[in-house]
């Protein structure tokens, strides 16, 4: 068995290590455009801020390849895939034949048009480590930095780059920041605390026109700046599995266990959709523990296992400056506040007796435990409610429930 | 494999557990010396509400949610131990996020920590399970 | 307020250099001495609570506790020592009858400790119980006193039931009510393994431990508490029992707030109400009627179980023995005035019964005499403290042992005599769930198991030294035995001679 993957981030690992649990004597082949050793995207910003190092950053160990026995094809780019007579077509004319193929090509910085963008020279996006080492060289101390986007990538960005540069100012059409992962409260705890950094934020408000050295904004007001990041989001990178004939929504359409409408063409992680279960709705879900699942499931799949990933919940970690927030699933629902004295929010979403969503900022211990209530579906009847929304706890199930989870009863 | 399992019906609430763990991975040799005057960040943690009390510790997963979900990678999984490595560990709480058991927690040096059954110190039994007096925690294979 | 004559009788002594103020000590002591002061970050303690029970020196993970007695000492004399006063003020101030639990602590002689066992040198070799079979089985029950055959000169069985030990000790009678659920599990589970009995006493028997009827004796006492047809059907032997060691001649009484859930249903009255056993059994005014109730009891079981019938060591306990055993009862047992209770008052425990030890040669001397030792068997407890007691008891004349105290020492039981509390902190006497729980049958059934065992392993070494491989062959051999510091008297009673003879 011949399995070739294209790309080499999350999705694509998780489908190696599918792959193994399966078949330890496939051939596997990953293909990807950039030129490095599998490492993780969300981390480049902890690396401009020195929290992590280019080594330490690898997503896997050195010998991860060689263990799982994977031919590298590194810094090649697929220009097509050819369904018929299965084999992807490389830029420099090679075929790669498969028998099982995994579209693992993550999604790419969206630019929307912006008039005078093309004229700034020091201008970046901020998605790959090559991205992060091109702004990198480009700061210096003095850099008046603007960011395009006050979602997850800008302000990452922002807390990554602070303290090395002069200025930063984030401009965003939204009302308020990281509006994709917060409530209103909640952007508002977040921004006050990166303001108090010393980021400047323009909010409702978009560049107009970039001029020499600075942003006239549709509000009217100037923003003076030398670098320009924009992140104002992703599109999937759908083009390869749609030129092929793939069925394509939003993103790659794929089912539970990765098969995209093409016969032995799986697709994982950013560049695909999948089920959400807190909204019932397909959707990109461009995070990394998704991919790395999806891309496990559906590699299980192409060896012939079986495997399917149903339980696919929207969630983030993230953090500034030490101030920690965790998020999942939707806020379509009741939503009850609380907030304690040392300004800990926290935020549930419920609806049809189940929880939907929720909101921490500031004590996010043991998170998980609300995760699960939405990733397992749990009837809050079944449950101590009351109880488990003071904090995440295991009292607040049944002494059987608990036994089962804690395997603590003798089956 | 080897696990450690909690009885609740046995534990007594007495949180000796968090201190021998606390103690174990401490890297000291003396108890006193390892403890004396600081607070704990042990890895085992008591739940108690009126009579009820039991241990949480991580569970080990056979499908590990803070292994495929660590971004870092981290977290890994060896032989049915799950365990992090302090160095790579960015401290993003995406495990925190992820544990359904709530067994994972920020550690004192900004790295998430969690039970790794005493793998990476003296060694041996666990400490929590060595330490209960009611054989409450236990160390076994369990078909669950 | 008025004056409290008494001084804390221990001081909780706390190295501050060790306490890392974890706690335990505060979470695991049910009498509240242990508090943690959060402003100075210490621990504190209140010791006018503590009863010395060690709880929380035995959990201390850094040793930084002990409990010493107080220095303390009222002006004593010869006549009046400090428990003498302390008593005195403690009545003054209430007016009520003392209360103590566990078996007499006064300064009685001990007379195993003036005992000792033979060993063979050259001739008549000891054995290595290693190296060859040796044989701690007993057989209770009354033996027939002739061997029958039928027409065709074939054996006849006329072996009455009896019960049989693969170790000659059992756990006597501790009621469920006295001693937790789990400490009764853990006796349940440890007789059964160990191929013997333990005893229900006047609690009735829990429906959890039906399943351990082949080893367990089902106790009749004067309240009849719990006792029903499935109940006796349930034993391998009924006991009557008569009299207790700790507390010859009067009853036992378990307060109504004891009387809880499960402790009221096995005991067969209603919850809250006190459960006072009489202090004689109103049907039984002499021997004759004691015969009735043998044979009432083995009626309603079709003669298939062996009856007990368990006495106080009184003055003329022999004469009483002789009554026993011609009543219809397989077995007697005597309880020494040593043997553990969980409430007596304290003058009866401490001033009423006899020795065990003098008490068993009495009886076995004169059921020999009287030419009827083989129609029962002697099961003797009330002070058993280690293997050596029991090769004594044996070479004394005694069947069997029976222990309780050892077994609840097993259980982690410190000897605090507080028993009558009701706090527990061993989860051994007491009924709060919360403390119940700190014995985990688990622990305390391999805890028991292991010291039986190791007195068995004990026991054979002696028996090996003395050349003897049966321990069939030791009972009553009181050539085995020397006295030393004793009196003409007391040798003659106890039927040995003095060391050097």
């Amino acid at each position: 068995m011949r399995y070739v993957i294209i790309g080499n981030s999350a999705a694509a690992v998780g489908t190696i290590e599918g792959i193994r649990q399966v078949d330890g004597a496939g051939s596997i082949t990953v293909i990807s455009d950039e030129a490095y050793h599998t490492y993780s995207r969300p981390l480049i910003s902890y690396l401009l801020c020195g929290k992590t190092t280019e080594e330490r950053m690898k997503y896997r160990p050195d010998d991860f390849y060689e263990k799982n026995g994977v031919t590298l094809l590194l810094g090649r780019h697929v220009c097509a895939i050819r369904p018929e007579e299965k084999t992807v077509l490389l830029e420099d004319g090679e075929k790669i034949a498969y028998d099982k193929l995994m579209v693992a090509t993550g999604s790419r910085p969206f630019i929307p048009p912006m008039e005078g963008l093309e004229m700034v020279k020091k201008r970046f996006t901020f998605m790959t480590l090559k991205d992060a080492k091109t702004l990198e060289a480009a700061l210096t101390p003095k850099s008046r930095v603007l960011i395009v986007g006050a979602g997850l990538i800008g302000l990452k960005c922002a807390e990554g780059i602070h303290g090395r540069v002069g200025s930063i100012a984030v401009v965003d059409l939204a009302d308020r920041i990281l509006p994709s992962i917060l409530d209103a409260e909640g952007s508002s705890i977040v921004q006050r605390l990166l303001e108090a950094k010393g980021i400047v934020f323009y909010l409702s408000d978009s560049v107009r026109q970039f001029l020499p050295e600075r942003a006239l904004l549709q509000s009217g007001k100037e923003i003076g700046f030398d670098v320009v990041v924009i992140a104002v989001g992703v599109r999937p990178n759908t083009e390869l599995v749609a030129q092929a004939g793939g069925k394509v929504s939003r993103g790659i359409a794929a089912s539970d266990c990765g098969e995209t409408s093409l016969p032995d063409i799986y697709a994982a992680g950013d560049c695909c959709e999948s089920y959400d279960i807190t909204t019932g709705q397909n959707r990109i879900l461009a995070l990394l523990p998704n991919a790395y699942m999806q891309g496990e499931a559906a590699g299980i799949a192409m060896a012939g296992g079986e495997a399917h990933f149903k339980k696919a919940v929207p969630m983030n970690a993230i953090g500034f400056f030490g101030l920690h927030m965790i998020t999942a699933g939707s806020y379509d629902g009741d939503a009850e506040v609380l907030q304690d004295s040392e300004g800990n929010y926290k935020k549930l979403v419920t609806k049809d007796g189940l929880l939907k969503g929720y909101i921490l900022i500031g004590n996010v211990e043991r998170a998980g435990i609300y995760t699960s209530l939405i990733r397992e579906q749990t009837p809050l009847a079944a449950i101590d409610y009351q109880l488990i929304k003071e904090k995440p706890q295991l009292m607040a199930f049944s002494r059987k429930q608990r036994a089962e989870k804690l395997g603590g009863m003798r089956i | 494999m080897k696990k450690i399992y909690v009885n609740e019906k046995w534990c007594l609430g007495c949180h000796l557990c968090e201190y021998y763990c606390a103690f174990a991975n401490s890297g000291e040799s003396d108890m006193v010396k390892a403890l004396k005057g600081i607070e704990i960040h042990p890895r085992i943690r008591i739940e108690e509400r009126g009579n009820v009390s039991f241990a949480v510790s991580c569970r080990h997963c056979d499908e590990p949610l803070c292994v495929k979900s660590c971004i870092s990678g981290a977290l890994t999984e060896e032989n049915g131990v799950i365990s992090i490595d302090p160095e790579k560990c960015v401290g993003c709480y995406t495990c925190i996020m992820a544990c359904p058991y709530g067994a994972v927690m920020p550690s004192e040096n900004g790295a998430i920590q969690k039970c790794e059954l005493c793998t990476k110190n003296a060694g041996g039994l666990p400490a929590c399970v060595k330490g209960c007096p009611n054989k409450a925690i236990v160390f076994e294979e369990r078909a669950v | 307020m008025p004056i409290d004559f008494l001084y804390p009788e221990y001081e909780v002594v706390r190295n501050a250099d060790r306490c890392i103020a974890c706690r335990v000590c505060e979470r695991q002591c049910a009498n509240e001495v242990h508090f943690y002061d959060p402003e100075n970050k210490r621990m504190m303690s209140d010791e006018s609570k503590c009863v010395n029970c060690h709880r929380c020196v035995s959990l201390c993970p850094t040793r930084a506790l002990k409990i010493v007695k107080t220095d303390h000492t009222f002006k004593e004399n010869a006549s009046w020592s400090g428990t003498n006063i302390a008593e005195i003020y403690r009545q003054a101030g209430s007016g009520g009858v003392l209360l103590s639990s566990m078996g007499n602590p006064k300064q009685y002689p001990i007379y195993w400790d003036h005992i000792l066992i033979n060993a063979s040198q050259v001739t008549n070799p000891s054995i290595d119980p290693l190296r060859e079979p040796m044989e701690t089985k007993v057989f209770l029950g009354a033996k027939p006193s002739k061997i029958q055959r039928d027409d065709a000169g074939r054996l006849v069985n006329n072996l009455p039931p009896g019960l049989e030990l693969q170790v000659p000790v059992m756990f006597s009678a501790m009621s469920y009510g006295s001693i937790s659920y789990n400490a009764h599990e853990s006796l349940a589970r440890a007789a059964t393994a160990l191929g013997t009995f333990y005893n229900t006493g006047e609690g009735g028997l829990h429906e959890d431990f039906y399943q351990y009827g082949p080893h367990t004796i089902v106790q009749v006492a004067s309240g009849r508490f719990g006792v029903h047809k499935a109940y006796l059907e349930a034993g391998a032997a009924i006991e009557i029992k008569m009299g207790q060691g700790a507390k010859p001649g009067i009853g036992g009484h378990l307060p109504g707030a004891k009387i809880v859930g499960d402790i009221s249903k096995t005991r067969m009255i209603p919850e809250g109400s006190d459960a006072i056993s009489p202090a004689p059994h109103h049907d039984i005014y002499s021997i004759e009627d004691l015969r009735q109730l043998v044979f009432s009891l083995k009626e309603a079981t079709e003669y298939k179980k062996p009856v007990i019938v368990k006495i106080a060591a009184v003055h003329n306990v022999a004469a009483i023995a002789s009554g026993i055993a011609r009543s219809g009862a397989d077995i007697i047992a005597i309880d020494g005035f040593r043997g553990g209770t969980g409430a007596a008052p304290t003058r009866i425990r401490d001033n009423v019964g006899i020795p065990i030890e003098l008490a068993l040669a009495s009886v076995d001397e004169r059921l020999r005499q009287e030419g009827i030792r083989n129609h029962v068997s002697l099961v003797i407890g009330g002070s058993i403290r280690n293997s050596a007691d029991i090769v004594k008891a044996i070479a004394l004349g005694a069947d069997a042992v029976y222990i309780a105290t050892s077994a609840l020492l097993a259980l982690g039981c410190h000897l605090c005599r507080n028993c009558h509390s009701g706090k527990c902190n061993w989860g051994i006497a007491t009924q709060r769930p919360e403390l119940v729980r700190r014995l985990n049958p688990d622990v305390g059934c391999q805890r028991l198991i292991n010291l039986v065992t190791a007195w068995n392993h004990e026991i054979k070494e002696m028996m090996g030294g003395m050349g003897i491989n049966s321990i069939e062959a030791l009972r009553g051999n009181r050539l085995m035995l020397r006295g030393v510091g004793l009196n003409e008297k007391e040798l003659e009673i106890l039927g040995i001679k003095h060391a050097g003879e």
